[in-house]
């Protein structure tokens, strides 16, 4: 079990003929994820690594049986595809394009309303259930199959943890990057949610960042309803206010979205926040070790 | 992107929104002739930087005769104002905005803002005009009102006219502020704005409702769409290091300390430098080099990071999704021969192509000092800068 995706899931790529769509299909072909389409308006009836390209996303749909879409388009269109997607009615959309302008995702999203796709991003790296499943721009490699989910704000630095639990013997049921956009499709309480009613994870890793106050509903979530172990961590201490770090979300302003806040709040929630990033891996492996659940997800043979 | 206030003003302007007339002047003459042709009774001299706490610093002076005008606008051309906002070096001021005064009989607040937690644009409202927002939130919350803005109908009159009476802003000027609020709104949906922030919003003797001060941020994701308001920025109010990075789409923000950083991804870019100071070093940068960086940006990247004297070493942080180890390799390597690196150089390489980037690393020759792990990378850089 997973969340989101798995072994079986049929993935069509928006924006397969781009450079960066592109390299990711090959990457996603070779971890063994079953693109069966892509859609390039004008490329229709042509073919990509062995893919069929379609004209619109609908075609591809119809033609494949598709049920997730990934987006690589370029930001001033990335809207539009997700709408299309949206509009298709797809399962899921993966959106991992950066630098989509903040009032076309409110429009995204008010036209969202009462529809039954998920959308995961903008501006993330997609989302993983190891051995079975890449939909995204991460390094499958760093992945191992187990039983601890991954979700996360930062691309980079679920990466980071994802590689410190597998060199730790501990695998991951899926990982979710939720992205660092201000006004996004999935939240942190949703995959939490997900994860809590998955009964392959035993445990979550939750990357947050300074910005917004995802991380504070998350933990109110975690207080009233989580019954798994959850361990945190906060990027951004240092940060000074009123700048945009890198991510549109990544901005203390108005002294609001402190990591300071955040981890405290987290903290009473009952969830476990590593100091430093490079303590990840270490904390949660306290925490299953606390709650007699390690010997369940050492999947593997650490590496020492 | 941030303007100016007589920038943003012209901008309301064009939208019918109420704001007192006034020039741009940048020499004292200038100054002088915006005021005679103004021919109010009070002139006020305003110093025009991106921060706010002008009034304060002595950067706005009421002027009763072109005289004044004349002396306000020679002692403040040229001063350098240092308010909350500008950090300790404060912020030299090359441009005036002569306007002329108004009768003010109350100020009030009015902005608007994106709504993470809605996924809306909010326009928050208070009879609690002049000071921070901010300040109102912490003591009077309740005294802060707010409209949810739909995006596909936008802004409607009656949310204008509860906003209005919420604010308590007299009856006979609610037709005023109806226009002033629904014309707001849209400058703010027009022009792609992330802040528009009226403070204060006031209302005059001769029954009008103006905006005395306005900022304005701008979504810089959407700024390619926004010709209009590009040609507004003015580059001598931003870092110089942080225009040069953003010519090569590289997110770079300077810091005090003397470790240059430069890491991919903007969460990895911030945990690094949490990292630093954890083994008590200071960062002096943040820099995302971001997900399609080729070994031109990469190089363009170590010149902006040792651009900065204080700079005693640089970590460079990389793990591997879309971005390419090899390519980060090559792009170390030629930077290091460009530059003459003199400084310790320590490099963690992770994820895609890594055993192709660490081959390239080794074999370059260079006095590189490789990081098994991030943590491993931090601790070896904090210690050979001390």
């Amino acid at each position: 079990m997973s969340i989101y995706i798995n072994q079986d899931t049929k993935v069509v790529v928006q924006g397969i003929t781009g450079s960066t769509g592109l390299f990711h299909t090959q990457q996603a072909l070779e971890y063994g994820t079953k693109i069966v389409g892509g859609v390039t308006p004008g490329k229709g009836g042509t073919e990509v690594e062995g893919v069929p390209v379609f004209n619109t996303l609908d075609d591809a749909v119809e033609a494949t049986g598709a049920t997730v879409s990934v987006i690589y388009v370029p930001p001033a269109f990335a809207a539009d595809a997700i709408i299309e997607a949206v509009d298709a009615d797809l399962d899921l959309a993966i959106c991992i394009t950066e630098g989509i302008p903040v009032l076309d995702m409110i429009k995204v999203k008010r036209f969202m309303e009462g529809k039954r796709t998920r959308l995961v991003g903008p501006n993330c790296p997609g989302v993983i259930t190891p051995d079975e499943c890449k939909i995204g721009i991460m390094p499958g490699y760093i992945h191992k199959k187990g039983h601890v989910g991954v979700v996360s704000r930062s691309g980079t630095l679920t990466y980071e943890a994802v590689d410190q639990l597998t060199k730790a013997g501990v695998g991951q049921s899926t990982a979710v990057g939720i992205g660092g956009d201000p006004v996004n499709g999935t939240s942190f309480t949703d995959v939490l949610q997900a994860f809590n009613d998955d009964p392959d994870t035993e445990a979550v890793i939750m990357i947050g960042e300074i910005g917004g106050t995802a991380e504070e509903e998350a933990a109110e979530w975690i207080k009233q309803n989580m019954t798994k172990p959850v361990v945190g961590f906060i990027g951004g201490a240092t940060a000074p206010p009123g700048k945009r770090m890198g991510h549109a979300g990544a901005i203390i302003s108005g002294g609001k979205g402190t990591a300071e806040e955040k981890i405290k709040t987290l903290n009473e929630s009952g969830v476990q926040v590593a100091a430093t990033p490079a303590e990840i891996g270490d904390t949660m492996i306290n925490v299953l070790k606390e709650r007699s659940l390690y010997e369940k997800c050492l999947t593997h043979e650490p590496q020492v | 992107m941030n303007i100016h206030e007589y920038q943003g003003k012209e901008l309301l302007r064009k939208y019918g929104v109420a704001v007192p007339n006034g020039k741009v002047a940048f020499t004292v003459d200038e100054a002088e002739a915006a005021a005679k042709e103004l021919g109010s009774d009070v002139t006020v001299v305003k110093a025009q930087i991106h921060a706010g706490g002008r009034g304060k610093a002595g950067g706005v002076k009421l002027a009763k005769n072109l005289d004044d005008v004349r002396k306000y606008a020679d002692e403040i051309l040229g001063k350098t104002l240092v308010t909350h906002q500008t950090g300790p070096e404060g912020k030299e001021v090359k441009r005036l905005y002569i306007e002329e005064g108004s009768d003010i009989k109350k100020e009030y607040y009015l902005g608007v803002v994106l709504d993470r937690v809605s996924s809306r644009i909010v326009m928050m409202g208070s009879e609690e005009g002049g000071t921070e927002i901010e300040e109102v939130a912490e003591e009077n919350p309740e005294k802060i009102f707010r409209e949810y803005i739909d995006p596909a109908i936008g802004m409607q009159p009656y949310q204008a006219r509860r906003m209005a009476f919420n604010m308590n802003i007299p009856t006979d000027l609610l037709k005023e502020a109806v226009k002033f609020m629904l014309g707001l709104s849209k400058v703010f949906i027009d022009n792609d704005c992330s802040i528009a922030e009226i403070n204060p919003l006031v209302t005059t003797g001769d029954g009008k409702v103006m905006a005395l001060d306005a900022k304005f941020n701008f979504d810089s994701n959407a700024l390619y769409r926004q010709k209009e308001v590009l040609d507004y920025r003015d580059l001598d109010e931003e870092d110089p290091k942080e225009i040069e990075a953003s010519k090569y789409d590289l997110s770079y923000i300077a810091l005090d300390g003397n470790i240059g950083c430069m890491v991919n991804g903007a969460g990895l870019a911030m945990a690094t430098m949490d990292i630093i100071k954890h083994y008590s070093g200071d960062p002096a940068n943040f820099l995302d080099v971001g997900g399609g960086a080729t070994a031109e940006k990469v190089t363009e990247a170590f010149k902006i990071i040792l651009e900065d004297d204080a700079v005693k070493g640089i970590y460079v942080n990389i793990f591997g999704g879309i971005m390419k180890c090899d390519v980060i390799a090559d792009g170390v390597v030629e930077a290091t021969k460009q530059t003459g690196l003199e400084i310790p150089l320590v490099v963690r390489l992770e994820g895609t192509n890594v055993e192709k980037g660490k081959e390239i690393l080794e074999k370059s020759g260079l006095n590189i000092t490789a990081a098994d792990s991030m943590a491993d990378g931090a601790q070896k850089i904090v210690s050979l800068v001390q």
